[in-house]
């Protein structure tokens, strides 16, 4: 391992601008004669638009245009849209509604899009934004997806009868009505995984200009993956072909999901900037981020667990609905379907499987990918279900699941997926040992004495990641393949721009990307600078979601790099005036076995530059290559979470005391930035276990609309984390990379919950576990919720 | 934000000038509940006096039999006061643990006392250990001044210029934070003086804070938390939101009572 190499926890090269105020985020751009864009949202959940006035807010003093739905239907702007397509069981398509740019005479959630206003200011445009008149019609609305698909609901999108989007299923069926008609237990229970709002510190921005000398457009946001969001606007907004556009994602606060999608913010900037003739420039308040980012989970389920008389597990069923709110966002339809029900198997060998689930429309914000997106979901499901499978039938809950683990790979689930590589076994008993199993009774027994209940609670989670192959997508519906591109180019005086498809929001990729290079070229990370985030200048990427940069990202460079090694050899072959085949290179040297002479990378590339060893006959000057990388899996990280409370009865306060995560993500780039990916991770799955809840009322008005009352975890709502590894290297990827971004928000809330009901001694509690739940549910005694 | 004028006075008789010469002004202390009004245009006062430069509304002293705080003296400032904590320690530790270190370091307890949040903890410290809020224009008792949710015995034209506050012989504070907010779900604050016990509740009440008289009756009886025990607060005067319904706050009033006694030593 070098010093800088994979592997070297080396501290983040971007965060001496970060931590200095020198980070480049798109509301600290600016461009000449820029313009302020602010948009008038629906205070209704439901409307219908009797008649929108824009005269006055055009007569209030720099206000520079109003558009509304009318202006955007008669430029025939494309409508927003869902790039994954479902098929419900019986055959027909999902139901994909209609989601314009602007209202076209309905709004259906709070903060639906109305109009925008440009202004010389952001005050002005306030101002005039607050003279639109907008005269509604106030239709029923609904916001609750347990009752949603019921008969004389609120009607959302007119095209989905009942509010359903489709009605999906996975699994066998039959099989797994048999294995339940023959299972001696069945345990079965009722989840709600409750509805987060992401919340990055960034709010989303946007910049949005037209060059009419060029007849382009540029678009800085705040994305996740600048290409996707080029390619939509081109292709389906029809702003301008994919060469007149260029989008730039700069410094991006944090995605978490919340980014990948394109908003109607920014595609009705783009638009509109050509009209108004100027930059005009978007930036969210954090009260719109409430109301109008994507936000994630939102499902009620009921699963089920059936076992045979020694404990084995026969068979899971799940029926969930899941919430997508009023209009589909851009990979909405996969979350609670694709990424939900194939992990629905756990770490567990269980030999069948069958999830039904009903997408839902209510008059709420659109629900996409969040941190884990479907995954989370999914665990929470199995491992709920194996916890309360094991106390029901008397078993230990840490050997129930050693029980049921699988152990020989690859390992072909019933729902899709074939496990490639883990040891759940390994990992189970170092966060055992890690997190003092044994001495628990005593730590229980001292909590009792000062009237606190102690619990502990277990999260053996598995995860599909590193988001491809593009052909195993598209035959699930995927409207875009999901590999990854890398370009690698060398400068004469051996330093490298790495130009990457990922896009680094948080993740460190300016560092660990490097390390890769500095591993195989033998350079210093400090001669590396990675490129990211701009469609000018990487030629196209997926961008960074779904724990893939590491697996698929740095592959891709690692193949570019390959490209680059075999080049290279060759112009040292001339220089050494050594036949090619006998050049090797090593830790950055290159030597061969007829000669004694060396040359540096740094020397060799020169020589490729100077080309004067060589004729342009033998060999093109030069060193740059690019690679791109589709990999032939998912990959599987996995780990066990242990989780212990101690709960204040008399108040219903949860402390986490502590917290063990052992986690096989295969190879390491940075052991210190996973370490942080885990923590973070932890953190927003405790913040959904204990704190977090989007609340909409009946009205469908989002009541937990400001941090007044959505709770964010703070830093005193977790212990110092106990975080181990374990590996297992992933087969489908060059390095072993397995991925870590989105571990410890998929297995934390499971932990939470089970540990909170190990103290109290049933079931009865739901996510968040604030306080006031867990007091409720304190007042309960085991045999009365039992006997319920 | 609307555009406002902005004035910075010297003096308390030039704020009151400015006041009675902008009937639409407001006063700024802190701002932590003003300014957020204004951004999200929810307030929209023609004119802002900011108390930030006036001097004489700074300043901790202990007075003879009591501790008197300058309006404008910050949280942060209370809670980190050597007279705060060998006076009434127990007031030190209720401005330690409002908000956050930045809402600390620039909310002050004229503010917080002006703005008569139904979630605050200064209201609920100053009731309990019957404090004199003194003004540009006279002195108001405690129990007479705060009238409500947000409302206040204060006059158009007046500004707090002082608390006085009577040392006690104990004190306590005990508070249940929104998990949210980090306002008061439920406080209780407890206090003996002069041989009379005094509880007043905050967070959890309809009309604000109030004295718990069934609380200040066991205490006066007996000075202990056990007295506590079993205390009967009524959940239909107590506010239901998200976060607690009234059952549980009227719970945690007597929760709160207990460890605010224990707190107080």
């Amino acid at each position: 391992m070098s010093a800088t190499g994979i592997g070297a926890p080396v501290r983040r090269k971007e965060d001496q601008r970060f931590i200095t105020g020198k980070g480049q985020y798109t509301d600290d751009i600016n461009r000449p004669g820029q313009a302020y864009a602010v948009f008038v949202r629906s205070p209704h959940a439901h409307a219908s638009i009797k008649k929108i006035d824009t005269s006055a807010a055009m007569k209030s003093p720099g206000c520079l245009a109003v558009f509304t739905g009318e202006d955007i239907a008669r430029d025939k702007v494309g409508n927003l849209f869902c790039g994954w397509m479902i098929t419900s069981k019986d055959g027909s398509p999902m139901k994909a509604g209609t989601h314009p740019v602007l209202a076209q005479g309905k709004v259906r959630y709070v903060g639906d899009h109305v109009a925008l206003v440009v202004a010389d200011t952001l005050a002005q445009a306030k101002d005039a934004a607050e003279a639109v008149s907008v005269s509604y019609d106030v239709l029923p609305a609904v916001a609750d997806v347990a009752t949603a698909q019921n008969a004389g609901q609120a009607q959302v999108q007119a095209d989905a009868p009942n509010n359903t989007v489709y009605q999906w299923h996975l699994g066998d069926k039959a099989a797994t009505e048999a294995a339940f008609a023959n299972a001696r237990h069945v345990t079965k229970i009722d989840l709600v995984n409750n509805r987060l709002i992401p919340n990055a510190i960034e709010p989303r921005a946007a910049i949005a200009e037209y060059d009419s000398g060029q007849g382009s457009f540029t678009l800085h946001t705040t994305s996740q993956n600048p290409h996707v969001i080029r390619l939509a606007l081109a292709a389906f907004i029809g702003i301008a072909p994919e060469h007149k556009l260029r989008v730039i994602a700069p410094d991006v606060g944090g995605g978490f999901g919340s980014k990948i999608f394109l908003y109607a913010e920014e595609t009705a900037c783009i638009w509109a900037c050509k009209k108004v003739g100027r930059p005009i420039k978007w930036t969210a308040e954090r009260s719109e981020s409430f109301l109008a980012d994507a936000h994630g989970r939102d499902h009620a389920t009921t699963a089920e667990l059936a076992l045979d008389g020694d404990g084995k597990i026969l068979a899971l069923r799940a029926k969930t609905k899941a919430n997508l709110g009023a209009y589909l966002s851009t990979f909405a339809s996969s979350v609670p379907t694709y990424l939900y029900a194939p992990l629905l198997s756990g770490q567990y060998a269980i030999p069948a499987i069958y999830c039904e689930v009903d997408g839902v429309y209510t008059n709420t914000a659109p629900v996409d990918a969040y941190r884990g997106a479907g995954r989370p979901e999914a665990t929470f499901v199995v491992e709920r279900l194996v916890e309360v499978a094991a106390r029901q039938t008397g078993q230990d809950p840490a050997e129930f699941r050693r029980k049921n683990f699988i152990t020989s790979f690859p390992h072909a689930t019933p729902v899709i997926m074939t496990y490639d590589a883990g040891d759940y076994g390994a990992c189970l008993n170092k966060a055992l040992e890690l997190a003092d199993h044994k001495g628990l009774a005593a730590r229980k027994a001292e909590s009792a004495k000062r009237g606190m209940k102690r619990g502990i609670g277990f999260s053996a989670y598995i995860e599909a990641c590193g988001i491809a192959p593009s052909q195993a997508v598209g035959s699930l519906g995927a409207g875009v393949g999901l590999w990854e591109s890398a370009e690698v180019r060398v400068n004469p005086t051996g330093s490298v721009e790495v130009l990457t498809g990922s896009h680094s929001h948080g993740q460190g990729h300016e560092t660990t990307f490097a390390q890769l290079v500095s591993q195989r070229l033998g350079i210093s990370i400090d001669q590396v600078t990675i490129v990211h985030g701009d469609t000018d200048k990487v030629q196209f990427g997926m961008g960074t979601y779904g724990s893939r940069s590491g697996a698929v990202g740095m592959s891709a460079i690692y193949y570019a790099i390959d490209k680059v090694i075999v080049k290279a050899k060759k112009v040292a072959g001339f220089v050494l005036e050594v036949p090619e085949p006998t050049v090797d290179f090593k830790d950055g040297i290159f030597s061969s076995t007829a000669t004694n002479k060396t040359l540096t990378f740094p020397e060799v590339a020169l020589q490729a530059y100077i080309a004067h060893k060589f004729t342009g006959a033998q060999l093109e000057p030069g060193l740059k290559e690019g690679a791109f990388f589709d990999p032939t899996n998912f990959t599987f990280p996995s780990g066990v979470h242990i989780c212990e409370v101690e709960i204040d009865p008399e108040t219903g306060a949860t402390r986490i005391d502590r917290w063990t995560a052992v986690d096989d993500f295969g190879t390491l780039v940075n052991p210190m930035i996973v370490e942080g990916q885990v923590h973070g991770g932890v953190a927003q799955g405790v913040g959904q276990a204990l704190l977090e809840g989007a609340v909409y009322d009946k009205n469908g008005q989002l009541v937990t609309a400001s941090f007044m009352d959505y709770t964010m975890p703070r830093a005193g709502d977790l212990p110092s984390l106990k975080v181990a590894m374990t590996s297992t290297p992933c087969p489908s990827n060059p390095l072993g990379i397995k991925g870590c971004g989105e571990a410890g928000a998929i297995a934390a809330p499971a932990a939470v919950v089970n540990a909170i009901t190990d103290a109290l001694g049933h079931e009865d509690i739901a996510m968040p576990a604030t306080p006031l739940a867990v007091w409720r549910a304190a007042q309960k005694s085991p045999a009365r919720v039992a006997a319920e | 934000m609307h555009a406002f004028e902005y004035h910075r006075p010297q003096s308390v008789a030039d704020a009151a000038r400015l006041l009675a010469a902008n009937k639409e002004a407001k006063l700024l202390a802190g701002g932590h509940t003003l300014l957020p009004t204004m951004k999200l245009r929810l307030a929209a006062p023609k004119a802002i006096v900011d108390l930030s430069r006036v001097a004489e509304l700074k300043g901790i002293d202990k007075k003879g039999n009591a501790l008197v705080i300058g309006a404008m003296a910050t949280h942060a400032e209370v809670a980190d006061s050597s007279v705060v904590r060998s006076a009434i320690p127990g007031l030190a530790a209720v401005a330690g643990v409002i908000g956050d270190p930045h809402v600390r370091n620039r909310g002050t307890i004229g503010g917080s006392v002006a703005n008569n949040d139904p979630a605050a903890d200064y209201p609920a410290a100053l009731l309990a250990l019957g404090a004199t809020i003194a003004t540009n224009k006279r002195e108001i008792k405690a129990d007479d001044f705060f009238k409500g949710l947000f409302a206040t015995a204060l006059q158009d034209g007046e500004i707090i210029t002082r608390i006085s506050l009577p040392l006690p012989t104990k004190f306590g504070y005990a508070k249940f934070p929104n998990p949210a907010s980090r306002y008061a779900l439920v406080g209780v604050a407890v206090a003996q003086t002069g041989g009379q016990a005094r509880v007043a509740v905050t967070g959890a009440g309809q009309n604000g804070v109030f004295r718990h008289t069934r609380a200040e009756a066991a205490l006066a009886n007996s000075w202990s938390a056990q007295v506590l025990n079993g205390l009967a607060t009524d959940a239909n005067l107590m506010i239901g939101d998200i976060h607690a319904d009234a059952a549980y706050r009227a719970h945690l009033v007597g929760v709160m009572a207990r460890r605010a006694v224990a707190a107080a030593g």
